[in-house]
């Protein structure tokens, strides 16, 4: 079975500087992958790749099967990935539930239906209450559930999260690891990029480690964290070591 | 709550309706000419603001060019009548579709241009018609058409006894933008346009499509905005480059709708309603021989309603402010 | 078409473009400092052209002496306009870039008012001057001596701005604000001082073109509006908050006007450079030295 996400020996320069240099790892139906490494690593720049911010210089992404390497964004998501932003992106002038009514309209353009869908978002999402409230009076925390429900109105196969448990206080990081466990249950592919190890290895089935752009390492949690070379690539960041 | 908001939109619809029903009836009572005349104004720039709104309210890309829209509507109505006959219905369509496309084909370049850049390029580029026509002689250069007036007739569209045939006309106009506005609020359009204005990356990665929806928004906004403008020709019955395509009817365009609410339903109309008696008031009563006293008051009022209330007055009627902010 | 009425009209075109680019340097400095566009820049330049005048009707001062003078006095005039308005423009919560627009916008109609109440709508000029009328030639080719003094003031204060923003603490300041206005608040350097200082000096550089161009252009309470758009323009073709860019943007602009004169009819001679700047902004969306 071809997997749902693959990225096929991708490039990406800015200028002299190599941000991915071929980087190929897969994504399994199902699956939380963890996609970790040291700040500078690559992990954004590969994520805004897979999303279609911007075309790799070379290589390929592949989605179930199907060649996405030069579909633009809003396409992509119309295809089914989803993502969130590691620095908040809401629609500030807009409330709570139309933000998610945005992405609803990705499936269906009959707006009550995108209302329902919306409103079904935000209970899962634990939003419900703060429906008709405008975006820019959430706290932090709630923001980054509202990008997670915005992403999944759009009913995606694949889920991109970028840092969305970076910064939380532990009980909030807690809720949004049990956010990430049912989201999954529902069926839908997590990928998810962490700077703290700590937080995401409980949580994912998979690691990929990169590190200067590369793929470093990959395997399951246990097994990266006594790493050797994950440890010296971290190291001098001890900070996202703090096991 | 999917209740709560179907009937705020029923009674959006309610209100405008009694609205409009109140204001049919004005003229029943009001027969001085001079004050039915700012009524037609009063409408008519609650519809072009109404106009200019989806594209720079809802849409978020602020155009100060849209007397471009107003004066092709303008031009076309009245080419196409005096040089070929052809009824101003005709010419209302016809000019409401040629600025459609224009809107679309200068879109093409100038929707990757932001902020300021776009701002400056939508005036220059009324700018650069508007000294196109000044030397188009076929369309009569600097001096404009005046349009021939026969007799009283809704076929020509043309009345010289009664102003009331323009003002129901004009109220008409403000209602057919008041109700395209409503109805596209709720609709893909009008939730894609919301995001786009206020984050464009974020809208992308959503699915929207901000390049089609700010192509949409030009083209619907730009219609309706001749539509004013071919209205305008038949009321005024002479036109000139300046006096339809200048720089001043743009912002005449945007007042309303600034001064009352950007990107709110109710903002045009209630800034036209404000904004318009009394700028002809004060023209009338205080400005008179050119003093400028009439700026100055105007000016005054800008400056401090948008220092006062940058939401909007629709913020001060408004019982949900949270709302009336978006 | 002689290469000679050629090379003519582009002297005369390079002469006026720096100017253009003394108009529309304190734009770009504003823009650069605060990321406000002051759409009253056409009215500060009308205030300063009718300042000169009555300096001159009342009190026979020549422009040329009266320039500083009227700059001061522009300095004085762009600092209040920043506390009384822009200072509050700039803290709306929302829609921050209508209010912006529309404040500055005001001011400007509010200005224009004063002016026809004060001044009438009259045309007036500054009949007789040192510069006025004269011109020199340099190898057969003919150049007012006005606009060729407005290009050495020009030139004169883009050094002069040069070494202010490289040499000087204020100028430092100013930098530093411009790059992260809430980190300098936390070295003490007080926001509202540096920005207000900041509309000064814009304004007193637009009060500085309008002392010059008093003795070539009628003056009255419209004149701004035809240079303003100008002025923008010339600044975001340079790209919006750069100091150089709008110094060549001004060259440019008024080369393009030149050359457009000589092609097209006069009355079409602004499409030129309205022309240039799309095509200039279509393949370089922040403009030519723009990196914002």
């Amino acid at each position: 079975m071809t997997p749902l996400l693959e990225t096929r020996g991708v490039w990406q320069r800015f200028g002299g500087l190599i941000a991915n240099s071929d980087v190929s790892i897969s994504v399994g139906r199902g699956e939380i992958v963890g996609l970790i490494g040291p700040n500078g690593a690559g992990k954004s720049t590969l994520f805004n790749l897979i999303a279609g911010v911007l075309p790799p210089t070379q290589g390929s992404i592949w989605l179930d099967g199907e060649d996405v390497t030069r579909l633009p964004a809003a396409e992509r998501c119309q295809r089914g990935i989803g993502r969130t932003f590691q620095v908040v992106k809401s629609f500030e002038t807009m409330t709570v539930i139309d933000n998610v009514i945005v992405g609803a309209l990705v499936q269906t353009t009959v707006m009550r239906e995108a209302r329902r869908k919306a409103y079904e978002v935000l209970k899962f999402a634990g939003l419900a209450g703060r429906a008709d409230v405008l975006a820019s009076q959430l706290i932090p925390s709630e923001k980054r559930r509202l990008e997670v429900a915005r992403a999944l109105a759009t009913e995606p196969k694949l889920l991109l999260l970028d840092e969305v448990l970076t910064g939380l206080t532990p009980i909030e990081a807690q809720k949004g690891v049990e956010l990430v466990r049912r989201v999954r249950e529902t069926g839908v592919t997590v990928l998810m990029v962490e700077h703290v190890m700590e937080i995401v290895m409980p949580l994912v089935d998979r690691a990929i480690v990169l590190d200067l752009g590369k793929v470093l390492v990959e395997g399951k949690p246990a097994e990266i964290v006594r790493d050797p070379k994950v440890i010296s690539a971290y190291l001098g960041d001890r900070h996202a070591l703090s096991a | 709550m999917d209740k709560n908001f179907a009937q705020r939109r029923r009674r959006d619809l309610v209100v405008a309706a009694a609205f409009a029903v109140v204001a049919a009836l004005v003229p029943l009572f009001v027969k001085d000419v001079y004050v039915q005349n700012i009524m037609v104004l009063t409408l008519m720039y609650a519809a072009l603001s109404q106009s200019w709104n989806i594209l720079s309210g809802y849409c978020g890309q602020i155009s100060l060019g849209h007397a471009l829209y107003f004066g092709i509507g303008a031009y076309t109505t009245a080419l196409l009548f005096t040089k070929f006959g052809v009824l101003p219905w005709f010419g209302m369509l016809g000019g409401g579709l040629i600025s459609a496309l224009i809107a679309m084909a200068l879109g093409y370049p100038c929707f990757r241009l932001r902020g300021h850049y776009f701002v400056i390029a939508t005036i220059v580029i009324a700018e650069i018609a508007l000294l196109l026509f000044q030397n188009w002689n076929f369309a009569g250069a600097a001096l404009g058409i005046d349009i021939p007036v026969r007799h009283d007739s809704w076929l020509t569209f043309q009345f010289t006894r009664s102003k009331l045939p323009y003002f129901y006309f004009a109220l008409v106009l403000a209602a057919i933008a008041w109700l395209v506005t409503w109805w596209l609020e709720d609709s893909k359009w009008g939730y894609w346009w919301r995001a786009v204005k206020d984050n464009p990356d974020a809208a992308e990665s959503l699915g929207v499509v901000v390049f089609n929806s700010k192509m949409g928004a030009a083209a619907v906004s730009a219609f309706l905005t001749a539509v004013g403008g071919s209205f305008y020709a038949q009321f005024v019955s002479y036109i000139d480059p300046e006096s339809v395509m200048g720089f001043q009817f743009s912002l005449l365009m945007a007042l309303p709708a600034v001064l009352g609410g950007i990107g709110t339903l109710w903002g045009p109309v209630l800034g036209a309603v404000i904004l318009i008696p009394l700028t002809e008031l004060t023209r009338s009563f205080i400005g008179g021989s050119g003093r400028g006293v009439d700026l100055i008051v105007y000016g005054t009022l800008i400056v401090l309603i948008s220092l006062a209330r940058p939401e909007g007055l629709v913020g001060l009627f408004s019982r949900r402010r949270k709302e009336a902010v978006r | 078409m002689t290469a000679e009425t050629i090379i003519q009209s582009l002297a005369s075109g390079l002469l006026m473009g720096l100017l253009y680019g003394l108009i529309a340097v304190g734009l770009a400095l504003i823009f650069g400092l605060m990321d406000v566009v002051n759409f009253a820049h056409g009215e500060f330049l009308m205030i300063a052209m009718y300042a000169t005048f009555f300096l001159f009707a009342f009190f026979a001062v020549d422009p040329l002496l009266s320039a500083p003078l009227v700059a001061a006095a522009l300095f004085l005039f762009g600092a209040v306009v920043y506390l009384l308005i822009v200072r509050f423009a700039v803290r709306a919560k929302a829609n921050a870039g209508m209010v912006q627009i529309f404040s500055t916008f005001g001011l400007a109609i509010v200005m224009r008012g004063v002016a026809q109440f004060f001044f009438t709508p009259d045309y007036r000029s500054v009949t007789h001057s040192w510069l006025g009328g004269r011109t020199v030639s340099l190898g057969g080719i003919f150049l007012p001596v006005p606009q060729l003094a407005g290009a050495m003031v020009a030139i004169a204060a883009f050094v002069g701005l040069y070494f202010f923003i490289n040499r000087t603490d204020f100028g430092r300041a100013l930098e530093a604000t411009r790059e992260d206005a809430g980190a300098v608040a936390l070295v003490g350097i007080d926001k509202n001082r540096v920005f207000a200082l900041g509309w000064g000096l814009g304004a007193a550089l637009v009060g500085l073109a309008g002392a010059i161009m008093a003795t070539f252009f009628y003056i009255y309470p419209d004149v701004g509006a035809s240079f303003a758009l100008i002025a923008y323009v010339t600044v975001a073709l340079g790209g919006f908050g750069s100091v150089f860019g709008a110094f060549a943007g001004g060259i440019i602009v008024g080369l393009v006007e030149a050359t457009t004169a000589l092609i097209l009819p006069p009355s079409l001679k602004s499409v030129g450079i309205y022309a240039v700047y799309l095509l200039v902004v279509f393949i370089r969306p922040r403009g030519l030295f723009g990196s914002i």
